[in-house]
């Protein structure tokens, strides 16, 4: 008998008890019911596209994706060409390689500047360090639609306009407010006394924060990371405007290939499901980071 | 550490040697940044040399560039160093954000009230099209019903499934959770196909291969296509928003609803209150704070979002909303000063969220 039982079979007689689970299995049975509704409706879609991404096309015109489930072993409807046709000839493959060429420098360009800039707030003293503060945290909440149109001018008078350089810095101004919001909340709750001795032992303030502050922040640094890679992995608006569609990234090509084929479901199933791998493995290999990082980073701008 | 800072005074001990040193070292930085910069600029094809040009510049130059910023405000004595390196360290963080925000949002601002080339001012003519005009009208109905209904039913559901799932076995709480919560890592792109799919539509007679449509027809309906059905297709698009948000919400929400003391509920129910009571007269008013965050948090966020709207109908059958027809209107028609006027709306509806936020940083004494 657990603590809660027992506890419970303290307070109240026995039959009162027995009568009140009673009532609470059969309360139980629709918020049961409830939670089973919802897991069907919160998986399903999804099972639907990744089965049908191994369809041929004939059978994905011809039939619902549940009868290709019930009639699993008619192995003539099972194919990966979907996946050959949509890599190549749609050029996802290269859209992939496209995205992490992006989304790799966007992620570590924004983490370094905010680590630096949120040691310096945290730790260093400086006239105007409140303040800088103080902006950054508003700057969280400026939605993005707010910078798109001067930037782009700017972009397009510099010939930035379609660069990977252009979209670096773009994901590294917008991913900024964040990343060092997040980190100098970290970085400014490392116990002082640690600061201290190593600064008594003559270290400057460089090695201070490359060997003790960047480490110590490991945990910081892996919730943001996750974050802001998913974040520009899975942008649409920013791609769409400084990078173009000339060259494919995974969103601006699965958008893309809606717009001019949508209803060659072989090729949207496959595509969808290429561009969701990376997040999907970052899901299931590093979840506690994962979930962090989203919570953290539910209020960018 | 005192013993690397030895060592490191040893090599570099005559000023003159570590000024070359800093100086090599910068212009170096500068050299490959600026080089990088124009490379990167005039390639427009991606080699594997592209990329590995650009890792290097991307993530080697902006730590180069600090290094040698270091190495040169190191040439000063210890006092004086203490005082230029804050500056070093927050400089490119300032600047970044002033660049990318800072200066945007002022620029829109003025930009909402030129016209759409941004060359002539025409006062309030963009916002008085906005508010007048029948499209623009829509627009606007249908991004309130947004902020209306995707926050709160995400939230709501969000609740229920962490107040029921808290009492299942840990693992199965876990396993539940963990599919909710997944298409959070789904794009707003792929979550649109996932459900263009699920509302897919054939004319009748022909196979439906959309689950929408299957149950619907196998109820002795004929198919429907759903997303041009006025006004109601809205719903169906903000249901994907929920779709994604859910998650989020039940697992912020779950961390406060474990977090409501067993005494209080213990007592609640000795008062005699049943489950459904004790859940709105004692957990719920425990965890207000937390459900108003994720609310307005989910607000914000349905506000900026335009990729759902943008891949299930692109806007048409009277589902646009702001977000949307800001990207097309600045983008797509190029009219800056209009597409200004709708992202500045958008930050207005923002701004009270903002003060709050300065004022809760200031509160908790930073």
């Amino acid at each position: 008998m657990s603590d809660a039982t027992l506890k419970k079979a303290i307070v109240k007689p026995s039959g009162v008890a027995g009568e009140n689970r009673t009532r609470a299995l059969i309360a139980g049975i629709p918020a049961r019911l409830f939670i089973l509704a919802i897991i069907v409706i919160w998986t399903v879609p999804t099972v639907g596209l990744l089965v049908s991404s191994f369809r041929t096309p004939q059978a994905i015109a011809n039939t619902g994706w549940w009868n290709g489930l019930a009639r699993f072993t008619e192995w003539s409807q099972w194919t990966l060409a979907n996946y050959e046709r949509v890599l190549f000839a749609d050029q996802m493959a290269n859209a992939f390689f496209n995205s992490l060429l992006i989304t790799i420098p966007s992620t570590v360009i924004p983490i370094t500047i905010a680590a630096f800039a949120a040691y310096a707030i945290a730790w260093m003293v400086f006239p105007g360090r409140k303040i800088v503060f103080v902006i950054i945290v508003g700057l969280l909440i400026v939605p993005l639609q707010m910078a798109l149109i001067p930037v782009l001018r700017v972009y397009t008078r510099h010939d930035i306009n379609g660069t990977y350089l252009g979209m670096w810095l773009a994901h590294t101004g917008f991913g900024l407010p964040l990343a060092t919001y997040m980190l100098y909340g970290y970085i400014s709750s490392i116990p002082k006394s640690i600061l201290e001795s190593a600064h008594a032992d003559g270290a400057t303030p460089w090695m201070m924060f490359t060997r003790l502050v960047l480490p110590l922040s490991i945990p910081a640094i892996a919730s943001f990371s996750i974050f802001q890679f998913l974040w520009v992995w899975n942008d649409l608006l920013v791609a769409l405007v400084f990078f173009g569609t000339r060259r494919p990234i995974v969103t601006t090509r699965l958008a893309e290939l809606v717009g001019s084929r949508g209803q060659t479901w072989h090729v949207l199933t496959a595509g969808a499901f290429v561009t969701m791998v990376v997040p999907l493995i970052i899901f299931f290999s590093l979840q506690r980071y994962f979930v962090r990082g989203m919570m953290a980073g539910s209020v960018k701008g | 550490m005192s013993g690397v800072a030895v060592q490191q005074a040893g090599f570099f001990d005559k000023p003159a040697m570590k000024a070359v040193v800093a100086v090599v070292i910068l212009v170096a930085t500068v050299a490959l940044i600026g080089g990088g910069f124009v490379f990167l600029r005039d390639v427009r094809t991606a080699g594997l040399l592209t990329a590995l040009v650009a890792l290097v510049v991307g993530v080697g130059g902006i730590w180069a560039l600090f290094y040698s910023f270091n190495v040169l405000a190191d040439l000063f004595p210890p006092a004086i160093r203490d005082k230029i390196l804050p500056y070093v360290f927050v400089f490119p963080a300032v600047a970044a954000l002033g660049f990318y925000i800072v200066w945007p949002a002022v620029n829109t601002i003025g930009l909402s009230f030129m016209d759409r080339f941004g060359n002539e001012f025409i006062g309030l003519e963009n916002y008085r099209f906005i508010f007048t005009n029948e499209a623009f009208l829509i627009v606007l109905r249908n991004t309130f019903v947004w902020v209306l209904l995707a926050p709160t039913v995400a939230t709501a559901l969000g609740l229920l499934v962490a107040v029921i799932v808290d009492r299942f076995s840990p693992l199965t709480e876990k396993i539940l959770k963990s599919l909710i919560f997944l298409p959070m890592a789904i794009s707003f792109v792929g979550a649109s196909v996932i459900w263009r799919f699920v509302y897919a539509y054939q004319p009748a007679g022909g196979p439906q291969i959309g689950v929408l449509n299957a149950i619907h027809t196998a109820l002795g309906n004929d198919p429907v296509a759903w997303l041009t059905i006025r006004p109601w297709n809205n719903f169906l698009l903000i249901f994907i928003m929920i779709w994604l948000q859910t998650g989020f919400a039940m697992v912020i929400l779950s961390a406060a609803v474990k977090g409501v003391p067993k005494d209080l509920l213990d007592a609640a129910r000795i008062d005699g209150a049943g489950e459904v009571r004790s859940f709105f007269n004692v957990t719920v008013p425990y965890i207000q704070g937390t459900i108003l965050t994720v609310l307005t948090t989910i607000v914000f966020l349905v506000l900026k979002i335009f990729d759902v709207a943008y891949v299930m109908t692109s806007g048409q059958f009277g589902t646009n909303i702001i977000a949307l027809r800001m990207y097309q209107e600045a983008f797509v028609q190029r009219n800056f000063g209009r597409g200004s006027a709708l992202a500045v709306i958008l930050f207005v509806v923002v701004i009270p969220l903002l003060v709050r936020n300065v004022r809760g940083m200031r509160k908790s004494g930073d």
